[in-house]
């Protein structure tokens, strides 16, 4: 099994393949499973993420009505207007933020790595697609390959908000969506990793501060933050920007500094956005609502 | 290695609205309903640290019920599985507990009828992953990568021969194997994680083996 991102890359150099072959690869052996039933189960995952993201686009709301309808917002603005920053990204963002507005209104979506960040992986996928026309089976291989990175961060550092802030989480899904974009995007193993890295590194130090403890301000805005981040880092390792400080190692540092952050900044909604005027008012008065 | 499958990463599928705070739960739930067999009629739920913040903004109340109903992390009826134990009577008690955990989501679940009880401590790790890591007072570590037995017996010597036995003639292999006694001659638990799952004839021949007294079995 690979440990580090650097075996990952290693593996897929030496065999020829991609990082999503290694995964898959890996998966079968590791599971006793057949590569088509690997297929079938992330089939499954795929139309969860696909479902989600046609919920959103046709408006949701969260019981607390304090999340939904964002996405339909942006997808207005990018059909009638002449978006600054692509429409491309900004379908991206729209997709993202969807999917964690279905997830904030208790909808059905997949885990990537987790809910609250559900929305990077996903809604990058649904965004680059129209541009890069995948088949299928390439939109899974997508999922492997940001599963792969995701599996390294999960086993040498976290993917929990609770134990390393936001930075493990939509950190963790922004950085893992622009490895898979790369690989879609005809980029090699090391470029997926040097995207990853760059991703990760802006994502460094961000807190986890749930207002009212709930997982929507500022949950899906920052997937909006992690997916444009994602595809910004794809396009710079494709264009062969490299990053000085080695994946494994920025890795490294997300773990140490989650083990730095106070507890009130680990998702206990009890310092940061959580702990504003507005952040303290709105909890007051929707778990006074709801207890 | 905590995680061993890309479909840690990429999954569950889930209702939302967080892995470690919902899935997560729901799963310790779940498995808590596995071991004792059947849903409880009273449960107290000593929530630590993250848990204890925002249960109720993250559904970990209502997901950690769900699971003690012996609902997956996907069923559509979690968000009202409060209402529904109200209506089958289980009595739910939540205590936002301040003793220090090694974990930030960490939950302690008393849960019983008027004939058993049982207590475990669970973990959710990240991802909608977690850990059991203590049951009815013995530590243990379940990767929950594998299917396990877990076996509740007498200190006796024959105890583990006796079941190892049974497991080697249905060629049933064990990846991890622990034992764990509270006191010497007194109740011991064996958890055996095993390659793949264990039919019920096993488990019933099993139970039939020396100085056992019960047997769980929770698949991975």
């Amino acid at each position: 099994m690979f440990r580090t991102v650097q075996e990952l890359v290693e593996i897929a150099e030496m065999k020829a393949i991609s990082i999503s072959e290694v995964m898959i690869r890996q998966e079968m052996e590791v599971k006793e499973k057949t590569r088509e039933q690997l297929y079938e189960e992330m089939e499954k995952n795929l139309q969860v993420m696909e479902k989600a993201i046609e919920d959103a686009l046709q408006g949701v709301e969260s019981v607390t009505g304090l999340t939904g309808g964002d996405a339909v917002l942006i997808q207005k603005y990018i059909h009638e207007k002449n978006p600054l920053s692509g429409p491309l990204l900004l379908d991206a963002v729209s997709k993202a933020m969807g999917t964690n507005e279905v997830n904030a209104a208790m909808g059905t979506i997949c885990a990537t790595p987790t809910a609250g960040s559900a929305g990077c992986v996903p809604g990058t996928l649904f965004a680059v697609k129209n541009q890069l026309n995948p088949t299928r089976e390439q939109m899974m291989r997508y999922l492997f390959t940001a599963g792969a990175f995701g599996f390294v961060v999960a086993n040498n550092a976290s993917i929990s908000g609770a134990a390393g802030g936001c930075q493990a989480e939509v950190g963790s899904a922004g950085a893992m969506a622009s490895a898979a974009i790369v690989e879609m995007a005809g980029g090699t193993p090391q470029q997926s990793a040097e995207a990853f890295a760059m991703t990760l590194k802006n994502m460094l130090g961000l807190v986890c501060d749930p207002v009212a403890g709930l997982v929507e301000v500022p949950c899906v805005k920052r997937n909006a933050g992690g997916s444009s981040l994602a595809i910004v880092s794809a396009d710079m390792a494709l264009a062969g920007v490299t990053s000085r400080i080695p994946c494994d190692e920025v890795i490294g540092a997300m773990y140490r500094i989650g083990k730095q952050m106070p507890s009130s900044l680990r998702e206990t909604g009890e310092g940061g956005l959580a702990d504003t005027p507005t952040g303290r008012w709105l909890k007051d008065k929707l778990l006074g609502l709801t207890s | 290695m905590k995680y061993n499958s890309v479909f840690d990463i990429i999954g569950p599928v889930m209702i939302g609205p967080s892995s470690s705070h919902t899935a997560g739960a729901a799963r310790i739930g779940k498995a808590a309903h596995s071991l004792f067999g059947r849903a409880p009629t009273w449960v107290k739920i000593h929530l630590y640290e993250s848990f204890a913040k925002t249960y109720k903004g993250h559904g970990t109340d209502f997901a950690l019920v769900g699971g003690l109903l012996g609902f997956d992390t996907d069923d559509t009826r979690m968000k009202d599985a409060l209402k529904i134990a109200k209506e089958r009577n289980m009595q739910i008690e939540f205590i936002e507990d301040s003793a220090a955990v090694n974990h930030p989501n960490t939950v302690r679940l008393k849960i019983g009828d008027v004939g058993d009880s049982l207590e475990l401590v669970g973990v959710s790790i990240g991802g909608g992953k977690v850990e059991i890591t203590e049951l009815n007072g013995f530590e243990l570590r379940l990767s929950g990568n594998h299917p396990a037995i877990l076996i509740m017996h007498n200190d006796r010597f024959g105890a583990i021969a006796s079941v190892t036995s049974v497991l080697a003639k249905h060629e049933v292999n064990i990846g991890h194997m622990e034992v764990n006694r509270k006191d010497v001659g007194k109740e011991a638990l064996m958890v055996i994680e095993v390659d793949q799952n264990v039919d019920d004839d096993i488990l019933r021949e099993l139970e039939k083996a020396e100085h056992i007294i019960r047997i769980v079995k929770i698949n991975s």
